[in-house]
């Protein structure tokens, strides 16, 4: 419980001092892409393969219910609904946690534990803006995009099971969905969500990774700690979030 | 600057963000429908309006003419205020008819407007002035019952 409150301490202080030393990295944005690059780009086969997956799901599943009671053509809103505010920023929130979370913090430790960083802080070059920094950037930079691509594959598998497979109407199901997804109460509260989910999701993987015991087996307890911390701070976080933005219709 | 693959893909990657999420403000969502600057506002003073929520669509003729923006309760009149956001498009004659009807047994409420005849038009801020609540099912239910006691 002690330790918790010191690591906890010790968390906000590093994000600080990254947030501080974010300028270096600014002013020198290859860094950054190239973040982006590992972060982003190499997640784009699982966000969008599991995007779509996760829609055909939803549009059979809604499918087989709604038709039971004679309005099977409100599947649309449904698969809508339910990728932009919820499942689009938090299953996309997991699956970055996983893919790209684990690899920052098993980049930073091994540096660690390598000595590269302390061989970098030698030659007078911060490895906090140097290296901690551009990561963090990336991740909160690529999470809202990755969140915006999920679900829009999601909706593109609910349209292919539904409209093309099964055959529910085409025009209902694009202007019922349209009629109730709100641009800025549903698309854009889910923008801010995943960001949200960003931050938090980076700001763990660089912190475990930088607080990770130099050894072999402590960069493996320090990953396995970013894929658990942030996947259960996502879904709390989540809880949080859509208790604010959604609660009642307005 | 030289250029490498890697700032293609990330490149790539950022129109991609970039085109998912204008797909999702336009196909998805309603961004197309907004037209808030071309718009003017209507009120009406409704005795009850039942369920009848923020957003909530305006017909006419089961068109979508506009949008509910606003309801509060007003003390001078005892009575709900709804505030109208309307499609410019649309004008309506001073005597329309705004009653809060229910898509369907279940569905969600909306306004519907019934133009009358009047050669002028309602502007900017102006009231309706004949209004018709919501049917609450609760209470017509009642009324049967009492109907029904009262005739036995």
């Amino acid at each position: 419980m002690i330790d918790g409150i010191w690591r906890l301490g010790g968390a906000s202080h590093f994000i600080l001092l990254v947030l501080l030393k974010s300028w270096t990295s600014f002013a020198r944005p290859r860094l950054i892409t190239r973040e982006i690059y590992y972060a982003g780009v190499m997640s784009l086969v699982i966000i969008t393969v599991s995007g779509l997956f996760v829609g055909l799901v939803l549009g059979l599943q809604g499918y087989e219910t709604l038709q039971k009671f004679g309005s099977e053509s409100a599947v649309g809103t449904l698969v809508a609904l339910s990728l932009v505010r919820e499942l689009g920023p938090v299953v996309a929130g997991l699956l970055f946690a996983s893919r790209a979370g684990s690899a920052m913090t098993a980049e930073i430790g091994l540096m660690k534990a390598t000595e590269q960083l302390s061989a970098m802080g030698m030659m007078a070059v911060d490895p906090i803006a140097r290296v901690v920094a551009p990561k963090f950037w990336a991740g909160v930079f690529s999470m809202p995009l990755l969140a915006a691509m999920f679900s829009v594959m999601g909706v593109f598998g609910g349209y292919l099971v539904t409209v093309v497979v099964i055959g529910v109407d085409e025009g209902s199901f694009w202007s019922q969905m349209q009629n109730a997804v709100d641009f800025r109460y549903d698309i854009v509260n889910g923008v801010i969500k995943s960001c949200c989910f960003g931050v938090v999701i980076t700001a763990i993987a660089v912190f475990e990774g930088f607080d990770a015991p130099p050894t072999a087996e402590g960069v493996s307890m320090a990953t396995t700690r970013t894929v658990v911390t942030s996947s259960l701070a996502i879904l709390g976080l989540d809880f949080v979030l859509t208790a604010f933005m959604f609660r009642g219709v307005a | 600057m030289q250029r490498t693959v890697m700032d293609f893909w990330v490149g790539v990657f950022v129109m991609a963000g970039m085109g998912a999420l204008l797909i999702l403000g336009l196909k998805v969502g309603n961004l197309t429908s907004y037209q808030s600057e071309d718009s003017y506002t209507l009120l009406g003073n409704f005795e009850n309006i039942g369920g009848l929520k923020i957003r909530a669509p305006v017909k006419s003729a089961g068109v979508v003419v506009g949008r509910v923006t606003h309801i509060e309760f007003s003390l001078e009149t005892y009575d709900a205020v709804v505030t109208l956001s309307m499609d410019s498009r649309y004008r309506f004659p001073k005597d329309t008819f705004a009653s809060i009807l229910t898509s369907g047994l279940l569905g969600e409420q909306y306004v519907g407007l019934l133009p009358g005849g009047d050669e002028d038009m309602l502007k900017n801020g102006e009231r309706f002035m004949k209004t018709n609540s919501a049917v609450v099912l609760e209470e017509m239910i009642g009324r049967f019952l009492f109907n029904k006691a009262a005739g036995d």
